[in-house]
């Protein structure tokens, strides 16, 4: 199985969001955590808050630095990763699975088609390296 | 130098914890031969390197005449005819072309940066695990002082003095023989758990035993007196560069100051935030970080000095929205004795 699942979209700011219906659920990737290391802080919207394809959505912070975190689609959050408030490391552990950051109700799920799959994510961080 | 290897938490309590290896090689190093090596040395430097006994060494500035810094420096006196600086890496040409701009004196000034390599080995179990790889008696070496010798059969010039507010050495060695000095390094503090570590627990470390970070805390805006670094600046020496500005500063007293802060509200202040007392604007984060040890969110800021004592509720302006803070006694981490 790859590091990356196949059933994820990913943008080139290195988020990823998993499509159920239409609901968008919204992570940073396994490269991301990498590359930030140890997450000590996470800013995320407030629930009924409508973001953009491509605008800042909330933070990350690493000891080191602050990074936005950029919405992979448009919609309205309608649920936030409160567990990530309190134990932010998650997002070391476990990007892809329990440390997702929001779930959004899309309002233009042709979006999606517009991300980046699997392969080509990791083809772009490889060519990134 | 990387910013990190294993992960600036795990790098930053091994080094309060045991020990940690950091590969310095890119600081800067100048060095001032002659007769008037020391007066030479004097006048330019806030510091008092007469008062230096051979074999010691002292933190010092380097100012420009209106008492802002050029650099901050680590000054050894190694004979009464030689002075060896250890300067920040970014600033080690500006500071070169300074120090012999300045120098009035018969004092040879080189530039040596190409021919010292920096090791630095910090950290409780520091101590023994350099002692494997040398027949100098290291515990003979008080803070702050330094001897020559040979570590693993490479001379050395090796100095007990840190940025991490932790017991430790900085040896000065070829350049060549750095990549297998490292190993032995390694290798002879792996029974201690030392790891290699790099700029991010470097900066996380220096923060909490508040040590100034040049281009943060001091720069060619900010004079010694407002850095809280006072004990650095020895007005009775005579004249240095940066004397009169300071001693005019000392009569008519600063109007800004160093003040160290730990955040109460949620967020993470940053270099170059925005400070406010009582809503206003009032000065600015110069460092800001989690602080692995303490496990809280410190700083350090810049306050006009009536408002720079600790016990006072600020608010950082973290994108946007005042954060609550309170400033405090620092440094904020002190290893027992």
């Amino acid at each position: 199985m790859s590091m990356y699942p196949e059933e994820f979209r990913y943008t080139k700011e290195h988020e990823w969001v998993k499509v159920e219906g239409g609901i968008g659920v919204v992570g940073i990737t396994d490269h991301a955590q990498q590359e930030l290391g140890d997450i000590v802080y996470v800013d995320l919207p407030k629930v009924g808050a409508k973001v953009e394809m491509g605008k800042t959505l909330g933070s990350v912070e690493s000891v080191k630095a602050v990074s936005d975190i950029y919405s992979p689609l448009s919609g309205e959050v309608i649920e936030i990763n409160e567990s990530l408030t309190t134990a932010p490391e998650k997002l070391n552990e476990d990007p892809h699975g329990a440390a997702w950051l929001v779930k959004l109700r899309m309002s233009a799920p042709d979006q999606v088609n517009r991300l980046l799959s699997s392969a080509d994510y990791q083809a772009y961080i490889e060519a990134e390296k | 130098m990387p910013v990190q290897y294993s992960g600036i938490i795990d790098e930053h309590h091994t080094v309060r914890n045991a020990v940690g290896l950091f590969d310095v090689s890119h600081m800067g190093e100048i060095e001032i031969r002659g007769r008037d090596a020391i007066a030479c040395a004097d006048s330019l430097t806030t510091n008092a390197v007469s008062r230096l006994k051979t074999g010691q060494a002292q933190y010092s500035g380097l100012l420009y005449e209106h008492g802002g810094f050029v650099d901050d420096i680590l000054v050894h006196k190694v004979a009464e005819d030689h002075i060896f600086i250890c300067v920040n890496a970014s600033n080690q040409e500006k500071d070169y072309d300074h120090i012999r701009q300045a120098n009035k004196f018969k004092a040879e000034v080189e530039f040596r940066s190409d021919k010292y390599a920096q090791l630095a080995i910090q950290g409780p179990r520091a101590l023994v695990t350099l002692q494997k790889l040398t027949a100098v008696k290291l515990h003979e070496i008080r803070y702050y002082w330094f001897t020559g010798g040979e570590v693993s059969g490479t001379p050395a010039r090796i100095a007990r003095t840190g940025y991490t507010g932790e017991d430790g050495f900085e040896i000065y060695i070829a350049p060549a023989e750095v990549a297998r000095i490292w190993n032995e390094i390694l290798g002879a503090g792996r029974e201690f758990g030392i790891k290699p570590c790099g700029l991010g627990a470097r900066n996380t470390l220096r923060l909490e035993s508040k040590m100034a970070l040049y281009g943060h805390e001091i720069h060619a805006s900010i004079t010694p007196l407002e850095a809280d670094l006072g004990w650095i600046v020895k007005l009775d020496k005579g004249e240095f560069v940066g004397r009169e500005a300071l001693a005019r500063q000392k009569e008519q007293g600063i109007r800004r100051k160093l003040i160290g802060f730990e955040m109460r509200g949620r967020g993470i202040a940053r270099d170059g935030y925005e400070v406010c007392v009582d809503g206003a604007p009032a000065g600015w984060v110069t460092s800001g970080s989690p602080s692995p040890t303490l496990n809280k969110n410190i700083g350090l800021c810049y306050l006009p000095v009536e408002q720079a004592r600790p016990g006072r509720a600020i608010q950082v302006t973290i994108r946007n929205q005042p954060v609550d803070a309170e400033t405090v006694e620092t440094p904020f981490y002190k290893r027992a004795k």
